[in-house]
């Protein structure tokens, strides 16, 4: 429950007309962020009209706010299993405090100056020092380790399968530097956003396309390894609706850094809203500005590596668009999904995020900014 | 001609000045000393890349550095300290002080050990000259595959790791087998195995466990050059290969490793702990068992390190008991030290300060390693900032604090100079405060859910602050380091003479001059005592006493016994020669040659690393 003010706007009391709320305004920006793009009608005509985008984007990137709901706390659980491992860490915690106090305190007594006892030989060993090295060393470890031990077992168990079992299933597929989202039991294909219903499990199979990744969602449970040629599953569960940060965690090369993505847990009855959208894929362009800025795409690069299902584009190389505009941010939590980061990503994405495989689309001002409507537009 | 004793020595072990004899010394001390020098500079130059990351991490989105550099940065930051640093570096010391230590005149093997540093200097050169032609490697100091392979890494960067560490390999391995046999067969008679210091116990356990970790990692490299130079598949799912055998291959060398570091310095402590407490080590049998049972368990517990890839239960259940149980070592050498200061009498000069900081330090480490055997934990924060946090505490507490120690401790035996007692207590403040400054709060960026490797981050995450106090941490653990350097220098100019035994020390090097003559004692030392130095008041007197074993008539020191050390054979030992250097540089030439893959260049160094190897074993017709 303790999700982001922004977040109890949008997800808070249920009810009809929340339930067409879509995640994205969570992190939409604020007015100023969102008005016309400065600087393109301005200078339209300009022939370097595609720079001068450039300049909103990064004036944007100094006030750059993170697009998720919590910071990704491991002590701040919102699913069943990050809670039952934040609940070892405290035991395991509390243990270690006790140690490290204990060992610091004999420490500073160790050296504290003091008399000498009478029978302090520094040739032989006194008996409770022996005793010493017998009951810290072995005795107390002993006892403790198989505490732990034992709850380790435990946890090991009840992690290792949901309570009760996963109807959802979802794969996810890692790619150098983003993450492919399908959802094989409704029949479609997202991208860097994991849409989930709250109060279920949900089984996630794992793949990699290239590298090894790491799939983690720290308020949700621990990792599991995106091994290459060995598919693993995990499971997830989010307790309330928001949006869980997660984020690679297995060192993937160039932008390991940028390999970022959401978990957006739902209210179940949101969820199945989202998921009919899906299904439909992308909406018709509904104003001529639309219509141009769809051209502008199909008749560029993109469609060779991007997927909008209603269009002719069926590009597998990056990331599927269909539902772009209510994606969190682009380039895999790289920048926010607004319009002015947008425009800077389609003109120099090597900028935002070098060493992605999109390369730099020049377009004059007037088809990047309908193109740039056009993909917001796709919600 | 002298015909003193000590002149006859002289004129026996005496290499002649300059640089023929630079290149061509054997003496375990100048090659000791060495292996340190160059040790710490690696240790200063993979401190700068961990500066330069700092900085580009103290605050979000920092664009000091791109994240190619970023990658290269702590790719050499981990391989250079955990390769070129820590590993040679104790090396350094156990090659001056375990011959002293056990009271014979030379390493087993001297051309072997001259032989071991050149490969190490030259391999250290090697994997920097990356940087010269900018593919330094950039797959962090694990090298995973398939990221590591040729598909996904084309460059030269995942080639120089490979070849760089094969390369080094050699040196390590050379080390390891030349103490385990001059442990075993030139200990002073008398000094049984039980009689051991407790340093030698830790340089023991140490050259067994690289004899037998370390060829799991030269395999997985051998095995993963020939992936990636002849298409071999090994590591290739595609084709029947497995990437997850890298990780295991690499981690069954890798755990290891850790107590590779580990021991030694374990062994340092357990050297200035009775010395500082003035009185016995308490509980001798348990720590030289405990020393032996750490690198014996430190072998079954690799897989911790992979509780993430998706491995069944049971495999990991018993990883995880295995790495609760390596605690209980590590918890009765503590104790074992606790309890000799407690009843001793402390003496707080700065090797003891530092050693003070190691035991703070290590239990901090300690205490989350355990929390790493407990597997669903381990899964949510492995590969965080919080294993930064851990493995510095072990590490950087677990071996630099022990290594500053020795420093402290040995530099007057070595240079015959004392350090200054105040520049060392500020070193020690600095370092001490600087470093749980830098790695405390990665405990709690891990536990806020920041990934390792990452070269920038997002603000509003939280991790802000945390990040900026490492920073901020960083810089000033680096000013105590310096102050160290700088004191270091000051004792070689104008630092009080040490005398033979500055500290009232109990072992063996504390019976002859500082620094020792080139053939370290006028006569082998007969043994006693477990503390020879403190039993035997002849042995402080440093004068001859049955010339018996003076050894002066030939280049020569005493084999012993494995066990009892019984006096068993007189060995002849090796003069100066060129044949390590000149074997070590055609091996060098080899690894170019591989490198960049021109045969003649392979051809070349292996003519020459096999003719340096024949005049090396031509056996010398005994002088008339």
């Amino acid at each position: 429950m303790p999700v982001g003010p922004g977040l109890d706007l949008l997800f808070g009391p249920g009810g009809p007309e929340t339930t067409q709320a879509p995640p994205r305004e969570s992190c939409r920006p604020t007015e100023e962020a969102t008005t016309r793009i400065p600087g393109v009608e301005s200078s339209r005509r300009s022939r370097n009209a595609t720079f001068a985008l450039l300049v909103p984007a990064i004036a944007a990137a100094v006030s750059l706010a993170a697009c998720s709901g919590t910071p990704p706390s491991t002590l701040k659980p919102h699913g069943p299993g990050a809670a039952r491992i934040a609940g070892l860490w405290w035991f395991m915690f509390a243990v270690s405090a006790f140690v490290v106090v204990l060992i610091g305190a004999l420490l500073l007594f160790s050296i504290l100056p003091r008399r000498r006892r009478k029978g302090d030989d520094p040739d032989t060993t006194p008996a409770w020092a022996t005793r010493m090295v017998v009951v810290g060393g072995v005795v107390f470890p002993v006892v403790v380790l198989s505490v732990l031990w034992v709850l380790t077992l435990q946890d090991m168990d009840a992690l290792s399968q949901p309570s009760r079992p996963a109807r959802l299933e979802i794969h996810v597929t890692g790619y150098q530097w983003w993450w492919k989202v399908a959802y094989p039991q409704q029949g479609f294909v997202t991208a860097n956003d994991i849409h989930i219903p709250t109060g279920q499990p949900v089984r996630v199979l794992l793949t990699t396309f290239d590298v090894n990744h790491s799939f983690w969602v720290p308020q949700l449970t621990g990792k599991t390894d995106l091994i290459a040629g060995k598919p693993n599953t995990t499971w997830i569960e989010a307790d309330n609706p928001g949006v869980y940060r997660g984020q690679c965690a297995e060192y993937c090369g160039l932008q390991h850094a940028n390999m970022i993505f959401d978990v957006v847990a739902q209210r179940p009855a949101d969820y199945q809203v989202w998921v009919t959208r899906q299904q439909q894929g992308a909406p018709p362009a509904a104003t001529t500005d639309l219509l141009h800025g769809e051209q502008v795409f199909l008749s560029q690069p993109c469609v060779a590596c991007h997927t909008v299902r209603g269009t002719p584009a069926r590009g597998t190389v990056g990331p599927d668009l269909t539902d772009f505009g209510d994606r969190l941010s682009i380039g895999a939590g790289a920048v926010p999904n607004t319009p002015g980061y947008l425009g800077g990503w389609i003109i120099d994405s090597q900028g935002v995020k070098p060493g992605n495989k999109m390369p730099p689309i020049e377009l004059p001002a007037q088809d990047l900014q309908d193109l740039i409507a056009w993909l917001e537009s796709m919600r | 001609m002298d015909v003193s004793l000590e002149g006859r020595l002289e004129h026996l072990w005496e290499e002649a000045p300059g640089l023929g004899s630079w290149l061509a010394t054997v003496d375990h001390k100048r090659i000791g000393k060495r292996y340190i020098y160059t040790a710490f500079v690696f240790f200063l130059i993979a401190g700068v890349e961990a500066l330069i990351m700092r900085a580009q991490l103290a605050r979000p989105d920092e664009t000091l550095v791109g994240p190619q550099a970023f990658n290269e940065l702590f790719s050499m930051h981990g391989i250079t300290m955990i390769f070129f640093f820590v590993t040679p570096m104790l090396f350094g010391f156990g090659n001056y002080f375990v011959p002293l230590q056990i009271g014979t005149r030379d390493m087993a093997f001297p051309r072997l050990n001259a032989f071991g540093f050149w490969i190490f200097l030259f391999a250290g050169l090697f994997m920097y000259s990356s940087f010269l032609i900018g593919k330094a490697p950039d797959n962090g100091w694990f090298n995973y595959t398939p990221f590591s392979g040729k598909a996904f890494s084309p460059g030269l960067n995942a080639d120089y790791y490979t070849l760089g560490l094969i390369f080094l390999g050699i040196s390590t391995t050379a080390g390891a087998f030349n103490f385990i046999v001059t442990i075993f067969k030139l200990r002073a008679p008398g000094m049984s195995i039980v009689r051991m210091p407790l340093y030698v116990w830790a340089i023991l356990a140490t050259s067994f466990a690289v004899v037998f970790a370390l060829p799991s990692l030269t395999m997985a490299n051998v095995m993963l050059e020939l992936d990636r130079r002849l298409g071999m598949h090994f590591f290739d799912p595609a084709h029947g290969g497995s990437s997850i055998l890298w990780q295991h291959l690499f981690w069954i060398f890798g755990h290891p490793d850790v107590y590779i570091i580990f021991l030694p310095a374990v062994g340092i402590v357990s050297s200035i702990v009775p010395v500082f407490s003035r009185r016995r080590i308490v509980g001798y049998l348990w720590l030289a068992l405990a020393t032996m049972a750490t690198g014996v368990i430190g072998f079954g517990v690799w897989v911790h390190h992979m509780f993430a890839v998706g491995l069944p239960n049971l495999s990991m259940a018993f990883f995880s008991a295995a790495s609760l149980l390596i605690t209980i070592p590590s918890g009765v050498q503590i104790f074992a030290w606790l309890a000799t200061i407690i009843s001793g009498k402390p003496v707080l000069k700065t090797p003891m300060l530092f050693v003070l900081g190691f035991l703070f330090v290590f239990v901090v480490g300690g205490v989350t390693g355990v929390m790493f055997a407990a597997v669903p934990f381990d899964q949510q924060i492995t590969d965080s900032y919080f294993v930064v946090a851990h493995f510095h505490y072990v590490l950087f507490g677990g071996a630099v604090f022990p290594i500053f120690g020795a420093i402290h401790y040995w530099v007057p035996k070595m240079w015959g100079r004392l350090m200054d007692e105040g520049l060392g207590r500020l070193s020690f403040w600095l370092i001490f405060l600087g470093f749980n400054l830098t790695f405390f709060p990665m405990h709690i960026s891990g536990l806020l859910g920041m990934p390792r490797r990452i070269y920038t981050y997002h603000a509003g995450l939280g991790w802000d602050l945390w990040n900026l106090l490492s920073t901020i941490g960083s810089f000033v653990l680096s000013l105590g380091i310096l102050v160290v350097v700088a004191n270091f220098f000051r004792s070689l100019r104008s630092g009080r003479p040490a005398g033979p035994d500055p500290w009232g020390g109990e072992s063996l090097e504390w019976a002859t001059s500082s620094p020792p003559p080139p053939y370290n004692f006028l006569e082998i030392p007969i043994v006693r005592s477990g503390e020879p130095v403190w039993d035997q008041p002849e042995l402080r007197e440093h004068a001859v006493r049955v010339q018996e074993l003076t050894l002066a008539e030939e280049h020569e020191t005493l084999g012993t016994s494995v066990l009892d050390a019984q006096p068993e054979s007189i060995l002849p030992m090796p003069e100066e020669s060129y044949t390590p250097v000149a074997t070590a540089f055609g091996i060098a030439v080899l690894f170019v040659g591989l490198l960049t893959g021109l045969y003649p260049v392979i051809v070349l160094g292996g003519l020459a690393g096999i003719a340096g190897l024949l005049a090396w074993f031509r056996v010398k017709e005994p002088e008339p």
